[in-house]
């Protein structure tokens, strides 16, 4: 029976032959990933009220960025709750202050085509780019996984979004991400696994791919996934299984779009299905980020700095680098000095403005243009806020002009 | 069991917003939809019911969303649709969550009575009967036993 990839991964994991969307399965857990805000500080007290210990602690991973830096007493005591903890469930696989998780875990290379992973984190599904079906949960289901290894879930039917042709030059991840977001809603992914697919996808390097895995959250999918290639294997620098859909296996929709004909998009407050292309925009802008787990991984920040160079930024820009091993690359290469050289101010390699849990708020009143996944209201500080929300590309064309720029006319 | 009525893609950043993540449960509710409704929390009774349209509770993992709503003595959720994690999230602190195609037939401070088990929902208000999804029994098992925690422990035997 022709089966697609989400299917394919739910049955190694349910160990079954074969699943059928709608059935509800349970599967073993290759591999539970927690950070700092969703983990330890949550699940060490439920823990200990069932006097239970972590099933496999070699399949936990423990990273801290939400509460990076720590700034005071609260996320001082978060992240200690978290060094502790390890310590104590005899996690090996921890990193401290290295980097967002979606970013950290593949980088260190726990994510192999064909796991069944689960993340403490709406955007876990940034794994799937590796071919493992990798979705979100929260700290009580997280404290089920750690006991038993195991969760039930409803075998979900694939939405295959297809793009054909090439991606223009200044048009990324993002974009396609934001465009699919406002053509299908927050809730166009229906809790399914959403499957990317077409020449221009399979083109995408590594980062790119997890972009969009990424932002499926935005899209209401329980995953987002893309099969395994070479451009899996040179990522992870080690033979690996292909894992991809049957080509006859039955999708629930089957979208298909000319990715040579897709411009750079900007979403409007306060959701990120409020997206239109650039050239719609006429705003000025006081702040532009470039951060997050979606839009400060070295890919992000090269093209943040094909835009850059050589230039300076009218607005404030801030840069917060997804991870210190992204960071140190970005360093060598000089696409860092870029950056500093344009007037950015660099912030930790964590999840810094994005979710609104660091020091660094969004004031009253303020417009910001941002790389990050959502700007729904008062995420990033201030209720008046106003976010929108667009690529590397675009947003760094729009730190150097003041007000939100299509970055095609000024690429390098 | 009186009803709040909210929009479609309600968010966990309204729900629970980021900045006070930090806290403890109590302080995350006084600030339960605050950038919606500022006065809900305050208002808010032991028994109520909120109501969404669609995709409720669209974004974070951060189960402190439901478990805010629930501090506030929330009864139950009905919505036209729930994003699956935020679905998750609530029945796995024992908060019922019912999906109910005609949830928008509900009005501000409606008198609402739901049987959890057939999924039927009496606006003795409006005096309409609306027949809602079921939530699967597993699940209901859940909710009963007061959420994923306390479900465990009996598991468990403990």
């Amino acid at each position: 029976m022709s089966q697609t990839l989400a299917q394919k991964l739910v049955a190694r994991a349910a160990d079954r032959a074969s699943v059928t969307p709608g059935e509800i399965v349970t599967c073993k857990v290759d591999l539970a990933m927690v950070h700092d805000s969703s983990g330890p500080r949550r699940l060490k007290p439920m823990l200990e009220r069932l006097g239970a210990k972590v099933w496999d602690p070699s399949k936990v991973v423990v990273i801290t960025d939400h509460y990076v830096p720590e700034y005071d007493e609260e996320s001082r005591k978060i992240l200690r709750i978290a060094r502790e903890w390890v310590k104590e469930a005899g996690v090996d696989n921890f990193y401290d202050t290295q980097g967002i998780c979606h970013v950290v875990l593949p980088e260190r290379g726990h994510l192999l085509p064909g796991m069944f992973a689960v993340g403490g984190d709406s955007h876990s599904p940034t794994g799937g780019a590796f071919a493992a079906y990798m979705f979100g949960i929260g700290a009580t289901e997280m404290l089920g996984v750690m006991v038993t290894g195991e969760i039930w879930l409803k075998v979900p039917h694939t939405i295959a979004m297809e793009f054909d042709g090439a991606f223009a030059r200044g048009v990324s991840a993002k974009d396609v991400m934001l465009f699919l977001i406002g053509r299908f809603g927050l809730d166009g992914g229906q809790y399914q696994a959403v499957e990317y697919r077409g020449p221009a996808i399979r083109a995408l390097p590594m980062q790119e791919r997890m972009t969009l895995c990424n932002m499926t959250a935005e899209l209401g999918g329980q995953t987002g996934l893309i099969a395994s290639d070479g451009v899996t294997r040179d990522y992870l620098e080690r033979d690996i299984n292909i894992w991809e859909s049957d080509p006859a296996a039955p999708v629930l929709a089957h979208h298909r779009f000319d990715g040579s004909g897709l411009e750079p998009q900007v979403a409007a407050p306060h959701s990120p299905a409020n997206t239109r292309s650039v050239s719609a925009f006429d705003q000025r802008i006081d702040l532009a980020y470039i951060g997050a787990c979606t839009g400060a991984k070295l890919a992000d920040l090269r093209m943040a700095a094909a835009v850059l160079r050589g230039r300076k930024a009218k607005s404030k820009l801030i840069v917060a680098p997804a991870s210190l091993r992204d960071q140190q690359r970005a360093e060598r290469e000089g696409t860092l000095q870029v950056l500093l050289d344009a007037g950015a101010e660099l912030l930790a390699n964590s999840c810094g403005m994005c979710a609104g849990y660091g020091a660094h708020l969004l004031a009253e009143n303020a417009v910001a243009i941002s790389t990050t996944a959502r700007n729904f209201k008062g995420r990033m500080g201030a209720a008046s806020a106003q976010v929108y929300l667009a690529s590397p590309y675009t947003v760094a064309a729009s730190a150097v002009a003041g007000r939100i720029t299509d970055p095609r006319g000024m690429l390098q | 069991m009186k009803a709040w009525v909210f929009g479609d893609n309600i968010d966990t950043d309204v729900i629970a917003p980021g900045r006070y993540m930090k806290y403890g449960i109590a302080e995350i509710a006084r600030h339960c939809m605050e950038s919606l409704e500022p006065t809900f929390a305050a208002r808010v009774r032991k028994g109520d019911i909120v109501v969404g349209g669609r995709n409720f509770g669209a974004g974070s993992s951060r189960e402190q969303a439901p478990e805010a709503l629930k501090h506030l003595g929330v009864a139950a959720l009905i919505a036209e649709s729930f994003a699956g994690l935020f679905y998750r999230n609530a029945i796995n602190l024992g908060l019922p969550a019912i999906v109910c195609a005609h949830a928008k037939r509900i009005r501000a401070g409606d008198e609402i009575e739901l049987d959890l088990a057939s999924g039927r929902i009496v606006n003795r208000t409006s005096r309409d009967t609306l027949d809602c999804e079921p939530i699967p029994p597993f699940l209901i098992q859940i909710v009963r036993d007061g959420g994923l925690l306390p479900h465990l422990e009996k598991r468990l035997g403990r």
